[in-house]
């Protein structure tokens, strides 16, 4: 017999998050899942599902994004559950969160203009065989938003050819056609990466906001594909 | 610090005449203390009483069904939307201290207007900012523009507040003297509308976030005089914000709000401590006294002098309901905001202050406060010598260009009609996830959550018309920004309104101000949009002169159904393209004539308000019906811009149109003339006769003057082909200007 329960989605609230309640609205109204806040100073992750770092400006981030977001009593809960193998997503924020905190490898930079960036974009899926991308095609191109002032993703060649190498590059910007041409990386990162996925394939961070393409209204729905695949991998 | 001896001299240098410095003496009764003539200062300086404005403001239509607080009594206007929620929305200028500081002094700016929001116990939804600077060409306009929109944008990003609309003109008129004008909007629900009122005598009132330092200190004085050589030195008193210390505030005053333990909330802004705690005394006919020793201080050495006119970010003043003090902390310790109990509410009516044990300040608070003891004024006005010779202007003997396609690709690359996008794509506008209408359009539209219902919002305000005739300029400012509302589908319902204007003691400034708010005032009464409150910004001017007087309107519409919003952009070929309101060629005051033949002239253009009126009905309910396909309001660029702006912001697919007048109008003065009143439509075929049928019920003279296409861009006028163009090269153009000016 299947798994009939709701997912359960936990919402990390630093004092700065500013994507918190976009993404619980996402989760619980339009994907019909359960979701509840992970307050910063929380010790237990209150037997979610999975684990979402939503967008925002975690402490500030006046020293570096996500900078001192690692110092937080959640976040040590955090990395446990992921090493055990539990499911985490890290947006925008979230993912420099998760860079910081080493559970994904790598470092941002600022955007290549210096300036705070907020449009919508195209990713290509480079990867659809992970548990946050199963309900999208192989190479299939999302328009979901971006909205960071730093999304320059580097890592030395080194990380780079293992990150190609054990296909963790998952989403990576495209022209609406799929074309990964300089014209339409955003923000100069290197080889186009707008997401990446750990070894293990349980932790994910990307720049775009998937919460922000789940409604037609808003532009497009194509970022709901992200959850519910991660709906589709709690049910199996 | 030590404190210099009180005289009629030093009052001078406060900037208080011999006969208001008298006031002081007959209210207080003796010479007042440093503190106090410290007090008296900025409470009755120019931004904080509206000594010189209150007698006209006082004329604007302030009643309406829908408002729920009269305009000034509270943070922000408020009015209802049904369903038992309420909007309250403000906006305010922040102009000086972004002349001398452009980054923070546009993010202190929104810091403020967010503040005066929350401070009601309303969640921001919505942030709108209406700039002006001078031409774009220029260095230091260049260093102004990207520090007062970076300064915009980081504020209201780490807030999480979506900036989703605004507008912006660039002209040599406001180059040493840039305006930023910051609105926000917020939403609430009635029973949990906080008050800047105290009610209790005994009442604990707390101060809680920033500690208070030396910054800001004569900002409201300084926002009260002209803009000169001398104005570099005072880029200490531009105050510096910390959008991250104002979301904890945000969060924790909701908090304490919702929780039911606030008697009353004010924003500390201009005049910091002094003017909160005062008006919130003196608007309940009660006292209140402060004890600056529990006042937390980020600097040593402060002097009560100085604590009372700190203009430091971040802080809120909350007077506690009794017995859930400690509920307060709670909230605050959770939010790690700072908090202290430093003063109580009395009855007496003063605002009393004390500092190590002995009372430095004892003023009766009404007497500080504006409309009540505040000096008011009425300045002498005259008409400006110059409108004599642009009125007589005689624009008719002008040449006529002979390539108009060449005209319409200068006018699309110029900075005040290209697209915006270097702007708004540093705003974050689309966090909340409800921004159904993103910038570039008409006006934003915001879903209103667990609602079928939107708002849509929109600032507005061409000086150059006003600069012409600025009773008739500032009437179109309210009409223009209602009929942006009235494009995608929603009623406009009221206004809130910034007046940028020069110097009240200039007889022509005032003049101007005088007439133009007349003409809001007709205009509003018009369009039944009262107005809600607002904020009035003189000495707006440099060394060079005045500004353009520019009263910047901020319209908010509601459309009951999200469905029925309705877009600028063409949609498919085939739609016919439908001309609504009456075309009459006038050039004066234009985009057109300003960039073609270099000239601010002529009168600006003709408004009929029943006419108006009679358009936005027609456009609201052709929406409501489900008729429109697409609706764009034409303004800067007239008719030829509105046309190819209605193909470029389809960028999916980017349909041409194929349209054809009939007109005696000569050619240029017909396709770029900003005449008002109008809207360039598009239905589908079969909704054609609906249309035509709405648009006579409604007495608005509509016609069929084309078809969208696939390609090309063409206009015939008397079946002659007078523009044709490659709407991609057009885009192109239109989309690159800003940024390519802006590449250093």
């Amino acid at each position: 017999m299947a798994n009939r329960r709701k997912m359960r989605f936990g919402i990390v609230v630093f004092p700065g998050s500013n994507c918190d309640r976009d993404v619980y609205n996402s989760v619980t109204r339009i994907l019909n899942q359960e979701a509840v806040y992970l307050w910063h100073k929380d010790h237990d992750l209150n037997h979610c599902d999975a684990v979402v770092l939503p967008g925002g400006f975690s402490y500030g981030d006046y020293l570096r994004t996500g900078a001192i977001a690692r110092f937080s009593p959640i976040v040590q809960e955090i990395i446990d559950y992921a090493e055990k193998g539990g499911r985490v997503l890290g947006i925008c924020n979230g993912f420099q969160v998760l860079l910081e905190i080493g559970l994904l490898p790598g470092a941002m930079l600022r955007n290549k203009s210096l300036h705070f960036i907020c449009k919508f974009v195209h990713v290509r899926v480079e990867n659809s065989d992970t548990l946050f991308t199963s309900a999208c095609r192989k190479k299939e191109v999302l328009k979901i938003p971006i909205a960071h002032n730093e999304g320059n993703y580097y890592i030395d060649s080194e990380g780079l050819k293992a990150l190609e190498g054990n296909n963790q590059v998952v989403f990576r910007y495209a022209s609406p056609e799929g074309q990964i041409t300089e014209a339409h990386n955003p923000n100069g990162s290197l080889n186009h990466i707008a997401g990446i996925v750990n070894r293990r394939g349980n932790v994910l961070g990307l720049m775009p906001h998937p919460e922000r393409a789940s409604e037609a209204l808003l532009g497009s729905e194509d970022g709901k594909k992200i959850f519910r695949s991660m709906v589709q991998a709690f049910l199996d | 610090m030590r404190e210099p001896e009180v005289t009629v001299g030093l009052a001078g240098e406060h900037g208080l005449s011999t006969e208001e410095y008298e006031k002081i003496l007959a209210i207080l009764g003796r010479t007042p203390t440093y503190t106090e003539l410290g007090i008296f200062s900025v409470m009755w300086s120019e931004h904080c009483s509206y000594k010189n404005s209150l007698k006209m403001l006082r004329t604007l239509p302030r009643e309406g069904e829908m408002l729920l607080v009269k305009p000034g009594e509270e943070n922000a206007g408020l009015i209802d939307i049904g369903g038992g929620l309420a909007v309250a929305f403000k906006i305010e200028s922040h102009n000086h201290p972004s002349a001398v500081e452009p980054y923070q002094g546009a993010a202190t700016g929104v810091g403020g207007i967010m503040r005066d929001i929350f401070a009601m116990g309303a969640r921001p939804i919505a942030a709108l900012d209406s700039l002006r600077f001078g031409d774009l060409s220029d260095d230091r306009v260049k260093y102004l523009f990207d520090g007062i929109v970076r300064g915009i944008g980081d504020y209201g990003n780490c807030l999480g507040v979506p900036t989703v609309a605004g507008e912006v003109y660039f002209d040599n008129a406001y180059k040493g003297n840039p305006l930023v004008n910051a609105m926000t909007v917020g939403i609430v629900r009635h029973d949990r509308v906080a008050h800047a009122v105290a009610k209790s005598p005994g009442a604990s009132v707390f101060i809680i976030g920033s500690s208070t330092g030396r910054d800001g200190i004569h900002g409201a004085t300084f926002a009260s005089e002209e803009i000169g050589e001398k104005s570099e030195a005072k880029r200490p008193h531009v105050q510096v914000g910390d959008p991250f210390t104002e979301k904890l505030i945000m969060e924790a005053t909701l908090e304490i709000i919702q929780s039911g333990c606030a008697e009353g909330v004010q924003d500390m802004g201009a005049a910091g401590i002094t003017s909160s705690a005062s008006e919130v005394a003196a608007k309940s006919n009660l006292g209140i006294e402060l004890d600056l020793d529990k006042a937390p201080l980020r600097e040593e050495g402060m002097i009560p002098y100085e604590i009372m006119l700190s203009e430091s970010q971040e802080r809120m003043l909350i007077i506690a309901k009794s017995g859930r003090e400690d509920k307060i902390k709670e909230i605050c310790d959770k939010w790690e905001v700072n908090r202290s109990i430093f003063g109580t509410i009395t009855e007496d009516g003063n605002l009393r202050v004390r500092w190590k044990g002995n009372v430095v300040a004892d003023i009766p608070a009404g007497s500080l406060n504006a409309g009540q003891g505040a000096p008011v004024y009425e300045r002498e006005a005259a008409e400006p010598a110059y409108l004599k010779k642009v009125r007589n202007d005689d624009l008719s003997v002008l040449p006529a260009p002979e390539n108009l396609t060449g005209v319409l690709e200068r006018l699309l690359t110029s900075p005040n009609i290209a697209k915006k996008s270097w702007i708004y794509e540093q705003y974050d506008t689309m966090v909340q996830t409800n921004t159904l209408q993103l910038p570039g359009g008409d006006a934003a539209v915001i879903r209103i959550e667990g609602t079928s219902k939107a708002l849509a919002m929109k600032t507005d305000g061409n000086g150059r018309f006003v600069y012409l005739n600025p009773r008739r300029g500032a009437g179109i400012a309210v009409a223009e920004s209602a009929r942006n509302v009235a494009c995608t589908g929603a009623k406009p319902v009221a206004i809130t309104n910034c007046l940028n204007f020069g110097n009240p003691y200039k007889p022509d400034a005032y003049w101007q101000f005088k007439e133009a708010v007349l003409g809001i005032g007709d205009a509003c009464r018009a369009l039944a949009t009262p107005v809600t409150g607002g904020n009035v910004s003189f000495y707006n001017e440099n060394p060079d002169g005045a500004i353009y007087p520019t009263p910047v309107i901020g319209m908010l519409g509601i459309l009951d159904d999200v469905k029925k919003m309705v877009t600028a952009h063409f949609k498919n070929p085939g739609d016919i393209i439908f001309l609504a309101g009456e075309n009459k060629g006038e050039i004066g005051g234009s985009e057109y004539l300003q960039i073609v033949h270099h000239k601010v002239s002529g009168d600006c253009p003709s408004l009929g308000l029943p006419e108006e009126k009679n358009l936005q009905e027609f456009l609201v309910e052709a929406a409501e019906l489900g008729l429109l396909q697409s609706a764009h309001d034409i303004s800067e660029g007239g008719l030829a811009v509105a046309l190819a702006e209605s193909c470029i912001l389809n960028s999916e697919n980017r349909p041409g149109a194929i349209t054809e007048f009939s007109s005696p109008i000569r050619p240029d003065f017909l396709i770029f003339g900003e005449d008002q009143s109008r809207a360039i439509l598009s239905v589908k075929p079969e909704k054609a006769d609906e249309i035509r049928r709405l648009a006579e019920k409604y007495t608005v003279p509509t016609a069929a003057i084309g078809i969208v296409t696939k390609q090309p861009f063409q206009i015939y006028l008397n079946e002659r082909l007078i523009l044709e163009a490659d709407i991609n090269e057009l885009s192109k153009l239109y989309e690159s200007a800003i940024e390519e000016e802006m590449i250093l």
